[in-house]
């Protein structure tokens, strides 16, 4: 089914017009129903003049609450760590963190997120796209989200970046707002691959391929415009724009001692190169550090898998902050579930998607804050427990984009955020 | 190493293929480490509540000893054994009087910057060694506690220590499989022995794996026994099976292998010889609990015991009879090598 997203209909429009008002807080117009209204060029100007991004750390395969956020040290589940201050009095974390415990003031951290799940797909799937799994009905990646909300005109870099040790692949993660959203994922090794002109073609020739490509395109797509025609259109110039642009994706650009900072393994590299993307103005940047799938040994692994993230964390929020970044970026550190309280006979924590939690830091938020609380066995959660329709709503609140507005998919109005959920509004600045 | 306590009787009643269940005690939280003492009237416990059980051999009655913030597995004894020496994941290493009724330790030592996972007392009982993720290992005076030497060298973490029955050597064995060898007169290194099969990068996970856990050597001194595992096809899942590899103690050469028929997820835990020279393994994991035996020219176990509950830690009393084990469920297992009285 052709959606008509790219049709360029005035409906379209005039939606695309309402949300980026929406974005500069612009009230809605009596007789647009929920839609906020476009009030002026103005107001965009300045929301590309304080173009936020995010940055998300995902932990893949379920870190552990207890060996990160949200130690219990002493209990029976608590495991052989200990907790330790951070630079926020009376916020402990687990040891296998002392390097990013110094910039709990630059962070906030949700203790209480339930999703009710404990598959790894379908609860990866709540967390990313901030709603249920559905048969009937797909939701975009938040990278998707971000790309479509924060999208500047003149933009032809992709908003929607996966850092990951493959690279060059499309994801299929965009759902209603079409495949332009889609992530892309480049690797670290080498820079951006396949982005030099093939040997013999000279850049003089390849502009006159390219325009007569361009040519080509615009006398087909006066008669059979389509949403796969745009997007297909949209690669090639996106794919150009990469192209010219390949030294961004290079961190051997980066000088040695910060290379050295964010530590020598693909999590460090990863996360070099996510900020040299949202120093770029890239939208939504994800990195993917595997595994924390510890149904065995959950202590050994987490120490290793820690000692990456902790460093590379640490070096992040450091050179976001030192570049002013971290004033405009939101930092995520996400994972799709926590892991049992009860320790299994071998050294290992099963599934937990019934109170886990995450980390955030950067713009938006209300640092040092600290939101919910299990208990001291780790197994109910005792306060202020969040969904990922709630999370979502938090996020974009963070960075200044109304949750409750819609999308006008082909005339049909698809609320931004899952409209069941609301902010925690006492995480936000 | 037993032999002072070794008696013509004692190895005449050794029948391992008789193993069977002599006791069992309970505690209320999973067990992880235990070892006896030599002078045969305790066996010491460790748990996940952080503590140290002290249970009397005669009677089953336990005191709980608190002095650590985290798990602890080591322990060692002094050659008396009127005192016990711990070392745990908090990186503390504590003294405790066995003859008092102090449930404190007599001393405790800030001895490793993170987990110090093994300890050994030197058969002179003189020297403490422990084992850090720091990379380090540390040599402590057993009177006074004070540092000796410090040996630096592994570049992964250390999984277990073993002082030669000389006491001129002591063996540190690390994850990625490596076997450092320090002479103990002056504390240099004398040779890197590999046992390259109990190590794992898995690529797909992004994790090593493996190590290691275990070691003992034969009573002629000439085979080391590192115990750990292999296979390692789902770390994750603690799908691996238990491996010892047999190396040449002078030169490093790997002479065999073991491995364990029908045990699909296992860790050997703990290895010792006994008396008549069979190989005992401990082995815990997905598969269960299981005491594992081989001989010296088998590749594979010529007699495995199931245990109740997975395994932990396992050891072998001073009477070469009885073995110990260390359960998830709290249970602490006491079984005799012998025929059924």
């Amino acid at each position: 089914m052709k959606a008509k997203y790219a049709c360029q209909s005035l409906s379209h429009t005039i939606a695309r017009r309402d949300f980026l008002g929406a974005l500069g807080g612009a009230g809605a117009i009596a007789g647009m129903n929920t839609i906020p209204a476009f009030q002026s060029q103005l107001l965009a100007a300045q929301v590309a003049a304080k173009k936020k991004r995010v940055l998300t750390v995902f932990l893949s395969g379920g870190a552990s609450q207890l060996e990160t956020w949200d130690p219990k040290p002493g209990t029976l589940n608590g495991g052989p760590f200990r907790a330790i201050p951070t630079s926020v009095p009376g916020v402990h974390i687990s040891e296998l963190l002392p390097l990013s415990a110094q910039h709990m003031h630059r962070m906030a951290l949700i203790r209480s997120v339930n999703t009710a799940e404990s598959d790894h797909g379908r609860s990866r799937y709540r967390i990313e796209r901030g709603h249920k799994k559905s048969p009937t009905a797909d939701y975009p990646h938040l990278g998707a989200l971000v790309a479509k909300t924060t999208e500047l005109d003149k933009s032809t870099l992709p908003g929607h970046i996966h850092v990951s040790s493959g690279s060059g692949s499309r994801g299929s993660n965009a759902a209603y707002l079409g495949p332009k959203y889609s992530s892309i994922a480049v690797g670290t090794s080498g820079g951006l691959r396949n982005s030099q002109l093939p040997g013999g073609m000279t850049a003089t020739l390849n502009d006159s391929r390219q325009s007569f490509r361009r040519m080509a395109n615009e006398q087909f797509l006066q008669r059979r415009r389509t949403a796969e025609t745009d997007a297909y259109l949209q690669s090639f110039e996106q794919a150009e724009q990469l192209m010219q642009e390949r030294d961004l994706f290079d961190v051997s650009k980066e000088p040695s001692k910060l290379l050295e900072e964010y530590g020598d393994h693909d999590l460090g590299k990863q996360c070099l190169l996510a900020r040299r993307l949202v120093e770029h103005g890239i939208s939504y940047v994800q990195v993917s550090h595997s595994n924390y799938d510890t149904h065995a040994e959950n202590f050994n692994f987490h120490i290793e898998q820690l000692g990456e993230f902790d460093q590379a964390f640490s070096a992040l929020i450091t050179d976001l902050d030192r570049r002013g970044l971290l004033e405009s970026t939101l930092v995520l550190v996400l994972t799709e579930f926590g892991r049992t309280p009860k320790i299994n006979n071998r050294y290992g924590r099963d599934h937990w998607g019934r109170g886990f939690s995450i980390a955030m830091a950067g713009c938006g938020l209300q640092h040092g804050g600290v939101i919910g609380a299990m208990s001291d066995d780790g197994m109910q959660i005792k306060d202020r427990e969040v969904n990922q329709a709630d999370l979502f709503h938090t996020y974009l609140e963070a960075l200044g984009i109304d949750p409750t507005a819609e999308f006008d998919i082909g005339g049909r109005m698809i609320p931004i955020a899952d409209p069941t959920g609301e902010a925690i509004e006492e995480l936000l600045a | 190493m037993n032999e002072e306590s070794q008696t013509e009787d004692e190895t005449a009643k050794l029948d391992f293929k008789s193993v069977h269940i002599d006791k069992e005690w309970k505690h209320d939280a999973p067990l992880i480490g235990c070892r006896f003492d030599p002078s045969g009237r305790f066996v010491f416990s460790t748990s996940m509540d952080q503590n140290l059980q002290r249970w009397n051999l005669e009677d089953g009655q336990k005191v709980a000893l608190s002095g650590h913030e985290s798990w602890l597995r080591a322990i060692g004894f002094s050659k008396d054994g009127n005192r016990a020496f711990t070392a745990g994941y908090d990186g503390r290493l504590c003294f405790w009087d066995n003859e008092s009724q102090s449930t404190e330790p007599l001393k405790t030592i800030d001895a490793h910057h993170g987990w110090v996972r093994w300890l050994s007392v030197s058969p002179d009982g003189n020297l403490i060694a422990t084992a850090g993720n720091d990379l380090v290992v540390r040599i402590w005076n057993s009177n006074s506690g004070d540092l000796v030497h410090e040996l630096k060298g592994h570049q992964k973490h250390i999984y277990s220590l073993f002082f030669h029955p000389t006491g001129d050597f002591l063996a540190s064995g690390d994850l990625e499989g490596k076997i450092h060898i320090w002479e103990t007169n002056q504390f240099g290194k004398a040779r890197t022995l590999e046992a390259k099969a109990l190590h794992t990068y898995h690529t797909g996970q992004q994790v090593d794996y493996g190590g290691v856990r275990c070691m003992d050597l034969s009573k002629d001194g000439t085979e080391l026994a590192c115990g750990g595992l292999h296979k390692g096809t789902n770390p994750f899942a603690g799908v691996q099976e238990p491996l010892v590899v047999v190396l040449h103690w002078q030169t490093g050469d790997e002479i065999r292998t073991h491995e364990a028929t029908q045990i699909t997820h296992g860790i050997l835990w703990r290895l010792h010889y006994l008396q008549d020279g069979t190989l005992m393994g401990a082995s815990g994991g997905g598969t269960g609990g299981f005491l594992v035996f081989w001989g010296k020219e088998e590749k594979t176990d010529v007699h495995k015991f199931k245990l109740p509950n997975t395994v932990l830690d396992m050891d072998y009393a001073p009477d070469s009879l009885t073995v110990a084990a260390a359960h998830h469920d709290g249970r602490l297992t006491l079984s005799r090598l012998t025929e059924k009285a």
